[in-house]
Order: C-alpha cells, then sequence, then structure tokens
C-alpha cells in the first residue's frame, strides 16, 4: 500500500486482459487482439485493445486525417515540397486563413479556401467525437460529466475559428493551422484589440486555468498522501467518512482554512476546469465585436490603473503635425 | 529503474543541457529601469558581452584635421558635383576618410579610374557622390532622428563596401500558383523578424511604401478598411526588426500595456517615428534611383569583392534599422564621427525632393 504514497506512477497490475462491462444488445462489439505494453503501464492503463471506433468514431476520425492532410500538404508546399525543410521549419510552418479582402466569401483554394476546407472537415470531426463521447457515455449508463466538459473546449474552439470570424465579417480574424503562427496570432490580436489582459473574461479564464490546475494538484495530492489509509475509495469515503477523508480535511483544515468533502472537491475541479474555456470564449467573443480596444475600455471603467502624466517623458503624436 | 530507462533519462539530460547552454545567456543579467516603477519600462544587458559590443563600436582614428588651404575643390578638379565648395586640402581629407571607411583594402581605385579621377566611368563613383549627398540630407534634414550626433559613412559601412545590414524585397517561396500563394509573407523561419513566424518582409510596406503602422485604435485617420489581426502581424514583424535591429526590448520606445498611447510612451519612440520616415526618404530618394547602377553590376565592380548588390527581383539592398544601428542602440553607441569631418555637411547639391514627414 505504501507504494502509493510514490509521486510516480510504481504499480504495475499484470493479468488477464480486461474485456469490458457487458453492452446492450444494439452496441457493436470491440475487435482485434487484446495486448500490453509495458511503457502504457507506467503512465495508465497497460492494456491496449480490444477496439471500438463506431461510425461517428470512425467517420470523425477520417474526417480529422482529411484536414490533418491538408493542412500538411499545404505546409509541404510552402517549403516546395522540401522534406528537409519541412521537418526543420515544421514548427513554424502553417495554413493560412483567406486574407482580409475576402470577407466571409469563399477565395480561390490556394489562398485561404483550403482553409475553410480544412477548418469545415475539422469541426465535423471534431463535432462527430463530441457525439461518440456523449453516445458511449450513455451506453455504459454513466452521467454525461465528460461529454459537456469536452463541449467547453469545443465553445473556445469554434469562437475562435468560427463564430468571432463570423461576427466580423471576415475569415482572415481566424486561427491559422500552425504551431508558431497560432501563437503569433494570439499575441497579435491582444496587440490588435488593445491588450487582451484588461479584459475581464479573460482574467476569468485565466482565474479558472490556474485555479483548475492548483485543485487538482492539490487534490492528487491529498490523495496519494492518504493511500495508506485507503483515501483512493474516494466516492465511499464521500457517503461513508472514514479515517482518510477525515485525515485529509483536516489537513485541509489545518493547512488551508477550509476543505472540501471527497464528494465537492469533484464539481469543484469540474466546474473552474469547464469555466476556464467558457468565459474564455466569452471573453473573445466581445473582442474586436463589442470592444475594439481593452485598454481603452478598462481606463474608462477604471480597470486599469492611471498613472500621473509626469510618470512618462511622453512627446505628442509626430502624426498629428506639429512635429518637424 | 531499469538501466535502458536511466540511460535514456541521462541521454535526454545530456540533449536539454546542451540545448540550453547554447540558446540562452547565462544569468546575472544586468537591468536598467528607465521609467516609472512597475511598468517594466527597463532594459536587460549582459555585462558579459559589453566587451564585444565595444569593440564591435570602436570608432576608427580621425585623419588629421587640415585648414581651408588653397582654392576650392571645382577650381582645382573636374567633374566635382557635390563638394566642389570643399578647399583642396578638406577634399583630399574628405576623400580619404571614404577610403578608409568604405574601401580600406580596394582602395582609391574602388572608385576611381586611376588614368583619369574625374571619369565616372566606374559605377561605384556615381553611387558614392549620391551616397554623399544622402548623408548630408540625414544630418540637414532628419535631425529628429539623428540628433547633432549625425551620421558619416562609417556610421553604416564600418569598413565594408556593401553595409553588413539591408534588406531586397522578398517574397519566398516564390510560388505563384502553388497551394501556398495565401501564406500571406509569413510563417517560415526567419531572421528578419527574430526567428519569430510574423511577416518576413516588413521592409516592402512599411520601409520603403508607406503602410500604415497603427493597428490598434483610435487610429490618427480613418482607415478605409480597419486593421485586423493580420495587419498587426505585419506591424509586429517590423517591431522584431526594429528590437532585433536596436538590441533593445519593447519598452524601450513603448509603455506595453498600451502600444498605441503616445501619453505613456518614452520618448524613444518619436525619435524611432522620425526615423522610419528617415529611411522611406533613404530608400525611396536615394538607393532605389541608383538601382540601375546595381542592376548592371549585381555583384559589385569587376575588381571585387563579389558579393551581391540586388536581391531576388532585382530591387537594391535597402536601408532598414540595423544598416546603422548593427544591433546598438545608438548607432556607434552614440559617438559623434561626424563632429570630427564637418566637411561632409558641404554637399551643395542635395537634389532630392523634399521629406515626408507623415
Amino acid at each position: 500500500m505504501a507504494e502509493y504514497q510514490n509521486i510516480f506512477t510504481r504499480i504495475q497490475v499484470i493479468g488477464p486482459a480486461y474485456p469490458g462491462v457487458p453492452l446492450s444488445r444494439d452496441s457493436v462489439e470491440r475487435q482485434g487482439k487484446v495486448g500490453h505494453w509495458h511503457l502504457l503501464g507506467r503512465l495508465g492503463d497497460a492494456q491496449v485493445g480490444p477496439l471500438y471506433l463506431g461510425m461517428t468514431g470512425l467517420l470523425s476520425v477520417i474526417c480529422g486525417f482529411i484536414a490533418f492532410e491538408i493542412i500538411g500538404l499545404v505546409m509541404l508546399d510552402s517549403v516546395n515540397w522540401d522534406i528537409r525543410q519541412f521537418v526543420r521549419q515544421l514548427f513554424w510552418l502553417a495554413l493560412e486563413p483567406p486574407a482580409p479582402k475576402y470577407g466571409l466569401r469563399f477565395p480561390p483554394l490556394n489562398e485561404g479556401g483550403w482553409w475553410i476546407v480544412a477548418g469545415f472537415f475539422l469541426s465535423l470531426s471534431v463535432i462527430l467525437w463530441w457525439i461518440r463521447t456523449y453516445r458511449r457515455a450513455r451506453a455504459l449508463g454513466m452521467g454525461t460529466h465528460v461529454p459537456w466538459a469536452f463541449a467547453a473546449a469545443l465553445w473556445l474552439f469554434f469562437v475562435c475559428g468560427f463564430l468571432r470570424p463570423l461576427a466580423m465579417g471576415s475569415w482572415s480574424e481566424a486561427v491559422p493551422f500552425g504551431i508558431f503562427p497560432h501563437l503569433d496570432w494570439t499575441a497579435a490580436l491582444s496587440i490588435r484589440y488593445g491588450n487582451l489582459f484588461y479584459n475581464p473574461f479573460h482574467a476569468l479564464s485565466i482565474v479558472f486555468l490556474y485555479g483548475a490546475t492548483l485543485l487538482f494538484a492539490m487534490h492528487g495530492a491529498t490523495i496519494l498522501a492518504l493511500g495508506r489509509f485507503g483515501g483512493e475509495r474516494e466516492i465511499e469515503l464521500a457517503i461513508d467518512r472514514g479515517t482518510a477523508a477525515e485525515r485529509g480535511g483536516l489537513f485541509w483544515r489545518w493547512t488551508m482554512g477550509f476543505n472540501a468533502t471527497f464528494e465537492s472537491i469533484h464539481r469543484w475541479a469540474w466546474w473552474f476546469a469547464v469555466l476556464c474555456p467558457l468565459t474564455g470564449g466569452i471573453g473573445i467573443l466581445l473582442t474586436g465585436t463589442v470592444v475594439d480596444n481593452w485598454h481603452q475600455w478598462a481606463m474608462q471603467h477604471a480597470f486599469a490603473p492611471s498613472y500621473p502624466p509626469e510618470a512618462f517623458n511622453a512627446l505628442p503624436d509626430p502624426a498629428l503635425g506639429g512635429a518637424r | 529503474m531499469s538501466y535502458a530507462l536511466k540511460a535514456a533519462g541521462a541521454a535526454a539530460a545530456l540533449i536539454g543541457g546542451f540545448a540550453l547552454l547554447f540558446t540562452f545567456e547565462r544569468p546575472p543579467m544586468d537591468t536598467v529601469q528607465l521609467g516609472y516603477r512597475g511598468l517594466g519600462i527597463e532594459q536587460v544587458v549582459n555585462p558579459r558581452l559589453e566587451r564585444m559590443t565595444l569593440a564591435k563600436n570602436a570608432i576608427p582614428a580621425v585623419v588629421p584635421q587640415v585648414g581651408a588651404v588653397g582654392p576650392k575643390a571645382s577650381a582645382v578638379y573636374k567633374n566635382v558635383q557635390v563638394l566642389g565648395d570643399l578647399s583642396v586640402t578638406q577634399f583630399a581629407r574628405t576623400m580619404a576618410a571614404l577610403t578608409g571607411w568604405v574601401a580600406p583594402e580596394q582602395g582609391c581605385n574602388y572608385c576611381h579610374n586611376p588614368n583619369n579621377m574625374a571619369s565616372d566611368e566606374i559605377y561605384t563613383k556615381v553611387v558614392a557622390r549620391r551616397m554623399l549627398q544622402m548623408t548630408a540630407r540625414i544630418n540637414a534634414e532628419w535631425k529628429s532622428h539623428v540628433q547633432e550626433t549625425g551620421v558619416t559613412c562609417y556610421t553604416c559601412h564600418r569598413g565594408q563596401p556593401v553595409p553588413a545590414y539591408s534588406w531586397a524585397h522578398n517574397d519566398t517561396p516564390p510560388r505563384s500558383a502553388g497551394l501556398s500563394v495565401g501564406t500571406a509573407g509569413q510563417n517560415l523561419a526567419s531572421g528578419s523578424v527574430g526567428l519569430t513566424s510574423l511577416p518576413y518582409d516588413p521592409f516592402t510596406p512599411y520601409l520603403s511604401g508607406n503602410a500604415q503602422i497603427r493597428v490598434q485604435t483610435p487610429a490618427p485617420r480613418v482607415m478605409p478598411v480597419k486593421p485586423g489581426i493580420k495587419d498587426a502581424e505585419w506591424t509586429y514583424g517590423l517591431m522584431m526588426h526594429m528590437s532585433t535591429s536596436l538590441g533593445v526590448v519593447c519598452t524601450y520606445c513603448h509603455n506595453s500595456r498600451a502600444w498605441y498611447s503616445w501619453e505613456e510612451s518614452p520618448p524613444q519612440r518619436t525619435n524611432a517615428w522620425h526615423g522610419i520616415r528617415m529611411v522611406r526618404d533613404v530608400n525611396n530618394n536615394f538607393i532605389t534611383p541608383l538601382q540601375p547602377q546595381w542592376a548592371a553590376n549585381p555583384y559589385g565592380p569587376p575588381t571585387g569583392p563579389v558579393q551581391p548588390r540586388v536581391g531576388l527581383h532585382g530591387d537594391p539592398l535597402k536601408v532598414n534599422c540595423g544598416t546603422c544601428h548593427q544591433g546598438a542602440y545608438k548607432p556607434l553607441l552614440g559617438v559623434s564621427m561626424l563632429q570630427d569631418y564637418p566637411e561632409l555637411n558641404a554637399v551643395t547639391n542635395i537634389d532630392a525632393p523634399p521629406p515626408i514627414r507623415q
């Protein structure tokens, strides 16, 4: 039992493969061989297979592959089909959305049209995968907490790539498909719209982002630390508070002043995680559509600090004349 | 842990350490606060690089000054078009200085036919004349940027016939019909914008054209089309170039919480604003008109050194912030060489339309 107290996974159970619970008759059987992969077992469950993709899963993978291929081939073209440059510059390459002049029209394929096609298939892919998560959760008789959390992430995804460009009237406002380019897009979005730092929904989103990671770490640490008292039996302890729950709760009270219950900690974590993209999506959707310059907005609403004019040896804007 | 895992861990640590060693500079750094507290308006310098910076920006020995003795150069020599008002002694001193700054290895014959010094047959002489006019123009009309420090040939040339930092119109990959024609001139690892994936030729629109740099509202004038995120990426590319060329961070010119705000900007931003207009003036009125000369000699004079003078599209190598600054916040760390060479301001005919300051 003391093995649980290590912060790395030490236990790897080797036994007969687990076939899964019996499902209703209209569910397709899981297919293929079953094996164990030691390295996977160091992170999680070592069992690989049997597989189940189903219709939505299969279509989702196909659509995702189409998008992936389009993005990759355009990237390869941008380095003149030079495989060495493709590998070397992979993090810099991208499939860009159309230029501003096209607005919401469908541009020529090589001037952003492929971006729309790739975006369409990627959207289809994630929606189909969402349907799969929902239907699989139902098939197992589970709650649908995971699909709804996934939907929260998809909300932010669709705000950035679809809803906000639609509201702005231009696909050019959307995110490019590329590693560094999408990060540069993020920086440029903030620069163009007057500093996202002053967007209160962005601030909320960061609170929930860091809050979720902090809660997750605190929760994981507490449960691992309670291993020798059976703390991993969390749900049982939620109803029948045992010595592990009491010790964990008392430890939180001593060190943090208040404690979650073994049930509520999971709700805290779920809401923190889900609110991160929900609030973030609202913040992005308001950017450029309702608020054009977040710094100005924050100054008007006394949300940003102001500084005495003598704090800067500022000179007047030379473009306003008078400058020579 | 298994032996293989330990070995893999050790190898990963070695590679990681190696990458760290050659990617980052080791601490400690010196930080100099330049603005109001709490705004991060500060510069970070590596004190261990100071010696290198000083060596790179060393000033060459001054050619001994001479009095205005003797007749005017225009009265003695033929075909002296811009320095004719100098006395022959000052004229000779200026020629000696020029040779040391621009073509110390090649000597007088880099520009002159030794049998007929007055002849314009070697194209570099025509270029040098125009560059003298440009230098005088900068020192007379662009004090808003160069102040009293001024510029000389050495500011850019540093003993080389072609200045180390320049640019030419760049739209690689040159695929007009490929899948990726819409990459909008960005998304390749490019040194011109600090190895970001930002548009790699921000010079053509901003330092030769006069495209709108300001993307945040309130913009100074009503634009036909509101700038968007892609416009911000172009401006960002130019700013990356300025930052790397001057060896400074964003807060040298901006209060980074509100890029647009002149009320909260350090005064260096105004200087830089004039600098951008100065570079446009230099590129459009002095460098680009010489294009035919370089087009006829795309790799320099036949005597060498063989170095390209034009870019992919045949346009000449042009000036950007790095051409003078070469990594220093002030070229040559703010030392005024011009003070020792007042002759450079005696150019009689600048021959260019009035500068544009808007």
